[in-house]
């Protein structure tokens, strides 16, 4: 009895933690995909640090283009460096038997990462670089224990050291604490949208859907009311 | 001109009198009440999702190489594919939903007694051919659950004896799942499986033209005719019962689009995280669940702690089910003239039916085993319970009519 | 059953209201079906315009280029074929191009916009085959014309602006792609802003 009893109360709590998965804590990634500037930004940096390594090989420039408001020729001139054409997928150009061989294991396509993760995970993934001798790069990782890749963003913040307390404090950086938050949320940003890009389209569609629904179930009711006056 | 048709089919094949045996001049009882939507609602649910997997295969490549990207292609470079995906992933839970309330509704009212006993069979096996669909469709995405939830399943066949491990070979095609394997499951999930659901849902139809539809009152209308043998207590399903599904359904298709357009993932349970990852056969995800549907089934086989007792409990805590119709004894059918223990007996069973739900869906840890054994034993406990006590059951008495 | 009277307009005015509304949303629900059956995204990268180099194509020589799965001939005409051009009119069948086979810039008597290039579809306006190139021997197919393309599949012929001569089973001239300059050297095809 003793046991249930232990059982049934840690139940409650036990739910709730296999809900958010681990116990590391995540920063909100607080991302708008109405702001398409910010996703820009976003593309921009994916494309600048991550493309040499990851791919986002279901999703298409053109589509990034259109989605982003992006013209044609800014896509083709700032956002594509395989010579790859507007219409085809981005992939990279590294090869996953070479990169395997540099990093241990083939660096992962990023398409999907924010769906499998979330936002907030890759949010504080991309904020959870410090320094740490014992790793082959000099870095590890708060949200991604032993992670095998470098810190690539460094050059932007700075390389981070652990305090004491835990926190992580940069320096040396060519962005302050402010901005490289908000390119983090930005480059986010660019996930989000890049796991579900019909996203908003879904949901602009989903309301007249509902709207309609609605209409006609009521339509239908009075139907029902009308013909059911027949049944006693 | 009209007419003129009608008659010349009618002489050929009995079209009108179909028509009128099965929703026209079909004596359907008066007193139906929220539990019966969902019989329309499953067949059309089935629609669905035959309509939208056949759109579907129209894009999908059916190999270990290319069916992840091909679902990202579907969703991303098809017009419109990701409607079609999200309706047919949607659809599948929608059908769990659907049958589980219908499921539920049989149990309450004793559709499942005499003399629908090969109602209920049909309707059990539409519910296994349903799940046997439902987890063959689950691999083709190819992504991490697909893949390993496949795996732990297929290797429940292992824990047979002396057959088992050839068995689980035989099954995969090869010694880990893989395209042998997915080629297969796709063959069976578009073609095989629906035909025989299709063959199911009607002999379930039958079935029940047949004896005639159960009430909540559990009366038999057919006890009460007028003198022209129309049973006094029954309207004709058309047009009040048609009119009072299409109702119904906007109803539910309000609750399903809700879904479909603002939470496709369905908080993660319809469409689950780590499927959004490719398979990878050297990579276990950290926590494997099936999809919400059958955890149930998953938290008795986790419960009990031998492997082949496991896989022998997760089959019987299903095959009970077939044999409902002759474990109750009692005359009475509804719930409402049932006695408290009957009531205490069917509450109980849907509490321990959900928290072993929810418990198959959580990573298993020694506490929430035990409280998985606990439940396990009170959803078997239902059913020797109702065996026992319905035999002479004290119940009240029915009415002669429905109540309406 | 109740024999009280039924109100028949109200009635008949709700039925035809949610057979409308439903039969609406049946339409709705029926579009992403049908328009899932459009070219994919992929399908439309695969299909798109292609810029063809021309400056390497020596006079009488005929490149092929793919678009859209077809094969699109680029023909360099010498001077003496164009000015030949003309006196096969009364042998074709269409020999002003008065059938939409070609974008309205091409409708002119050498079926082109430079009239040094030829840019046509190679596939034969009777059933789908495509049509061989005969640079010097078109000849023993009409007498007194040096070349054409003879289709291998039904003998069908054409004449050096890809027009069907009479008594042969293709229909119609050989199909013009929209296509634009981009520069001296360089052809798009598949694709035209219309004034060229």
């Amino acid at each position: 009895m003793k046991k249930l009893l232990i059982a049934l109360v840690t139940l409650v709590p036990s739910l709730a933690m296999a809900a958010s998965g681990h116990n590391v804590h995540l920063e909100s990634a607080n991302v708008d995909l109405h702001d398409t500037a910010s996703l820009e930004r976003g593309l921009d940096l994916f494309q600048n640090y991550c493309s040499g390594c990851h791919s986002t090989q279901y999703q298409r420039y053109e589509r990034v283009a259109t989605d982003l408001n992006i013209s044609v020729d800014d896509m083709r001139n700032k956002y594509i460096f395989t010579g790859s054409k507007i219409g085809e997928l981005m992939e990279n150009s590294i090869p996953a038997a070479d990169a395997a061989k540099w990093f241990g294991a083939a660096p992962p396509d990023l398409t999907l990462v924010a769906r499998v993760r979330g936002a907030d995970w890759v949010y504080s993934y991309l904020k959870g670089f410090y320094a740490d001798e014992s790793r082959p790069f000099g870095v590890n990782n708060t949200v991604f224990p032993l992670v095998g890749m470098p810190h690539v963003l460094q050059g932007l913040q700075g390389l981070p050291v652990k305090q004491e307390d835990g926190t992580l404090v940069a320096t040396g950086g060519s962005m302050t604490a402010e901005e490289y938050d908000q390119a983090m949320r930005d480059l986010t940003g660019f996930l989000v949208y890049s796991g579900d890009p019909v996203k908003l389209e879904r949901e602009a569609l989903g309301w007249w859907v509902l709207g309609f629904l609605f209409i006609f179930f009521i339509i239908a009711y009075f139907l029902k009311k009308e013909y059911w006056k027949d049944v006693h | 001109m009209v007419k003129n048709i009608i008659d010349w089919i009618d002489a050929r094949i009995p079209m009108t009198a179909t028509y009128n045996r099965h929703v026209g001049q079909y004596p359907t009882p008066k007193n139906f009440n929220f539990w019966y939507f969902f019989g329309s609602l499953a067949l059309l649910v089935l629609v669905n999702q035959l309509l939208t997997g056949i759109w579907l295969t129209m894009n999908y490549v059916p190999t270990a190489e290319g069916a992840f990207a091909s679902v990202e292609y579907i969703m991303r470079d098809v017009e419109y594919g990701w409607l079609l995906r999200y309706m047919h992933s949607t659809g599948a839970s929608a059908f769990f939903v659907v049958i589980y309330l219908h499921m539920f509704r049989g149990l309450l009212y004793g559709s499942y007694q005499k003399p629908r006993e090969l109602l209920w069979l049909f309707g059990m096996l539409i519910f296994l051919v349903l799940m046997a669909e439902a987890f063959m469709g689950y691999l083709l995405p190819w992504g991490q659950m697909s893949y390993w939830g496949a795996q732990v399943i297929i290797s429940l066949f292992g824990a047979i004896p002396v057959i088992g491990d050839d068995l689980t070979l035989w099954i995969r095609g090869d010694y880990v799942i893989s395209g042998a394997t997915l080629n297969r499951f796709f063959a069976l999930h578009v073609i095989a499986l629906p035909l025989v659901l299709v063959v199911l849902v009607f002999l379930h139809l039958i079935a029940l033209h047949e004896v005639g539809s159960n009430n909540p009152d559990g009366v038999e209308i057919k006890k009460n005719k007028d003198e022209n043998g129309w049973p006094v207590d029954a309207i004709p399903f058309h047009p009040y019962y048609t009119v009072k599904d299409i109702m119904g359904v906007a109803g539910f298709l309000i609750v399903f689009c809700y879904v479909l357009f603002f939470m496709p993932e369905g908080g993660g349970y319809f469409l689950e995280k780590p499927n959004f990852e490719a398979a990878n056969p050297m990579k276990t995800p950290e926590h494997i669940a099936p999809v919400w549907y059958f955890t149930p089934f998953y938290a008795i086989l986790r419960a009990i702690p031998d492997k082949l007792l496991g896989v022998v409990g997760m089959g019987l805590s299903i095959a009970v089910l077939f044999i409902l119709p002759w474990l109750d004894r009692c005359k009475v059918k509804s719930i409402r003239y049932r006695s408290v223990i009957h009531k205490i007996n069917i509450a109980q069973f849907s509490v321990s039916f959900i928290v072993l739900g929810y418990l198959g869906v959580v990573p298993a840890t020694p506490e929430l085993t035990i409280v998985a054994r606990i439940f396990t034993l009170t959803y078997f406990g239902f059913f020797v319970a109702l065996w026992v006590y319905s035999k002479n059951e004290k119940t009240k008495p029915e009415p002669t009519r429905v109540t309406h | 059953m109740s024999n009280a009277p039924v109100d028949t307009g109200r009635r008949r005015f709700l039925t035809a209201a949610t057979a409308v509304v439903g039969g609406a949303g049946a339409v709705a629900v029926a579009v992403p079906f049908i328009k899932s059956w459009n070219p994919s995204a992929k399908a439309k990268a695969a299909g798109a315009p292609v810029e063809v180099n021309i400056s390497k194509v020596e006079p009488g020589q005929l490149i092929r280029v793919e678009w859209r799965g077809k094969p699109v001939w680029v023909v360099r005409r010498t001077e003496a074929v164009l000015n030949g051009l003309a006196s096969l009119d009364g042998q074709l069948r269409d020999p002003a191009s008065e059938e939409m086979q070609q974008p309205e810039y091409a409708q002119n008597a050498a079926r082109s916009i430079k009239p040094e290039f030829f840019i046509a579809v190679g596939i034969c306006t009777h059933l789908g085959c495509s049509p061989t190139y005969l640079p010097d021997s078109f000849g023993e197919q009409v007498e007194g014309v040096p070349s054409g393309f003879f289709c291998p599949c039904h003998g069908s012929k054409f004449d050096m602006a890809g027009r069907v001569f009479q008594g042969v089973p293709a229909p119609l001239n050989l199909v013009v792609p929209p296509h634009q300059y981009v520069d001296d050297n360089t052809v798009l095809i598949g694709v035209d802003t219309g004034a060229v």
